[in-house]
């Protein structure tokens, strides 16, 4: 069993049209989107949602304000600005990093801790093989936790059907969600477009999967866009020893194929699909 | 650490003839890859008299490579962190009790930090019964300050590789804003914490999205987040033309303006490639932006 993470830097790269090919392409895999905050994959793969789940995490603090003095303590010790303190304390949720010093601290006992309800997570049927998703609930943060707990998921269950692949559409960026999503994975393939941006977050997201010790491959979305940039983009992939695995050119297909709601494979078989055939087909012979 | 922007006397008078009122105006989309930074940059470049332009896209931070600012200023930014002074240490354990998050453990007479973990709350700290911990440092990432060729202030936070935790290194972006007449804030995509932290008191955000269902699932998870924080917000809509009318049509229903709409064109898409901003390809689009501007100051 071999767990491929899709990853981009910035997002927008193409990296949920590829995942999306890849799960046409790929036999025998289950599939996970790990970009929680921004889950589309779905809107590709058409889930039948199986099982659902809450996903809980951290706290946010609550104040009894028939209990509190104003007596101001909390305020003064939350680090975070979250307290505001008139004839009550009151705790502003989006501030509150549910640290439970103001619970500690207040003289009344006045402040209790709350369970964050942070969003959800599903088991659900596509067309395609089974796929484990979540949603995070708006302005949530440990999205990081809920990637690492889709991961868990998806690897239990290509455990108990015994499937050759894992295929996971990761998180944007290069913060905690991405750096949750690198543990574990076998290989990364990072999307990366002909673009100074896409150059400079290649070269983040390349560092990343190195300080965790993943190996990464690359492929270049829309290279014709910049034939120049994509040369470049090769050249910084040399340097940090990444295989380039292909050049998808720009191809109208791909954006109806999204506003169809649909993988590019079921509708096109024109330049992009023969391409990103072409990079699945080297993606395997990587291991 | 004082910063002050350099403003040209030229704009200035342009600035009072135009008459805005100074605002923070947030740049946002549910997902990267949008033209978020290429819509925040043709905004500050457009904007009439003192303009700021905070990235607080720390993760990525790429409008510098349209903008070219002369970086004048780069600070290291750092959280507190608790470090042991083991001669006095007891290993009460207080310590690993308060810490909601894991940044401690005490076993037998061992004591470990993970700093990694800490969200510099100070609990740690203040439950000690020994003081036997004394503040440490963990780098999160560099503030950078400077001015562009054209005047405009400039302030970028890039996070450290392999740090989890943005929000503070954008609380530590936006508190080096000086509030010019216009502050351009380009935020982090999704809707999650350091997007939050991002737009909040922010007078307007304009969601940078595209005419698919992609786009349109995005646009409504960050308009319930902008609802919630109660920050107006308007649409911007990138690459009009390649997709469908769905989303129009539910802009409309929702009462949410559509202040412009981009085509999709190879030229834009091609100068954006070289780090040039479309404004300057393309001159209708630039007097569209400083429409846009007029419109949303009011
Ligand atoms: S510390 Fe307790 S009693 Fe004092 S203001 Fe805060 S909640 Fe109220
Ligand atoms: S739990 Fe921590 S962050 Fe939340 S209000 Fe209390 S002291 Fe502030
Ligand atoms: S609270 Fe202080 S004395 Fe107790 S284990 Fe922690 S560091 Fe040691
Ligand atoms: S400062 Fe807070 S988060 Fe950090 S170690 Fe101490 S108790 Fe834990």
């Amino acid at each position: 069993m071999k767990e491929i993470l899709i990853l981009s830097g910035k997002g927008g790269t193409g990296k949920t049209t590829i995942t999306a090919a890849f799960a046409c392409l790929a036999k025998n895999k289950v599939l996970a989107d790990c970009d929680v905050d921004a889950a589309d994959l779905h809107l590709l793969l058409s889930p039948e949602i199986l099982e659902e789940h809450p996903f809980k995490s951290g706290v946010t603090a609550k104040v009894s304000k028939s209990v509190c003095t104003g007596c101001g303590t909390c305020a003064d010790l939350c680090r975070f600005n979250a307290v505001t303190v008139d004839e009550h304390a009151s705790i502003d949720p989006f501030s509150c990093e549910g640290c439970g010093v103001c619970e500690y601290f207040c003289p009344e006992k006045a402040i209790f801790l709350k369970d964050n309800l942070c969003g959800r997570w599903y088991v659900s049927r596509t067309r395609y093989g089974q796929m484990v998703h979540a949603a995070l609930d708006i302005g949530e943060e440990n999205s990081g936790k809920l990637v690492s707990l889709v991961k868990r998921q998806a690897r239990d269950l290509a455990e108990q059907s015994a499937t050759d692949w894992i295929i996971v559409d990761g998180p944007p960026g290069i913060g905690c969600p991405v750096i949750a999503s690198l543990s574990g994975a076998d290989m990364v393939l990072i999307v990366t477009e002909p673009t100074l941006s896409g150059i400079h977050d290649l070269k983040r997201v390349a560092d990343l999967a190195k300080h965790f010790k993943t190996p990464a491959c690359a492929c270049i979305n829309r290279w014709d866009l910049n034939r120049q940039m994509a040369k470049e983009v090769e050249r910084e992939c040399e340097a940090q020893a990444i295989n380039v695995l292909g050049r998808i050119p720009f191809d109208e297909d791909v954006v109806n194929s999204l506003v169809k709601g649909v993988p590019l494979m079921e509708v096109s078989s024109g330049p992009a699909a023969v391409k990103i055939k072409q990079i699945w087909e080297r993606l395997q012979k990587q291991f | 650490m004082h910063f002050e922007v350099v403003v040209p006397e030229a704009d200035e008078e342009a600035a009072d003839a135009a008459e805005i009122d100074p605002m923070k105006v947030a740049i946002a989309s549910g997902k990267g890859g949008t033209g978020k930074t290429s819509v925040a940059v043709a905004l500050a470049l457009s904007a009439q008299g003192s303009v700021e332009f905070l990235d607080c896209d720390v993760e990525e931070p790429n409008a510098h490579f349209f903008l070219k600012p002369e970086i004048r200023l780069c600070e290291d930014i750092s959280l507190e962190v608790p470090v042991v002074i083991q001669e006095r240490c007891n290993y009460c354990g207080k310590c690993r009790d308060m810490c909601r998050f894991n940044a401690i453990t005490v076993f037998g007479e061992t004591i470990m930090t993970f700093p990694d973990m800490c969200h510099s709350c100070g609990g740690c700290f203040l439950v000690c019964p020994q003081e036997a911990l004394e503040v440490g440092r963990r780098l999160i990432g560099t503030v950078e300050l400077g001015t562009t060729g054209r005047g405009i202030g400039f302030v970028q936070g890039r996070l450290r590789i392999g740090e989890a935790m943005a929000p503070p290194l954008i609380r530590a972006v936006k508190a080096r804003s000086t509030d010019s007449r216009t502050v351009i804030i380009d935020c982090p995509p999704g809707t999650s914490c350091p997007a939050m932290v991002a737009v909040r008191d922010a007078d307007y955000c304009l969601l940078v999205t595209e005419p698919t269902p992609f786009g349109l699932h995005d646009l409504k998870i960050m308009t319930g987040v902008l609802k919630r924080l109660k920050v107006s917000h308007g649409v911007v809509l990138n690459r009009a033309g390649l997709g469908d009318d769905t989303l129009e049509h539910w802009c409309l229903d929702k009462g949410i303006p559509i202040h412009l709409k981009i085509p999709f064109s190879r030229k834009i898409a091609e100068a954006y490639a070289k780090g040039i901003p479309m404004t300057e390809v393309d001159k209708d689009l630039r007097d569209a932006f400083t429409r846009l501007i007029l419109e949303i100051g009011k």
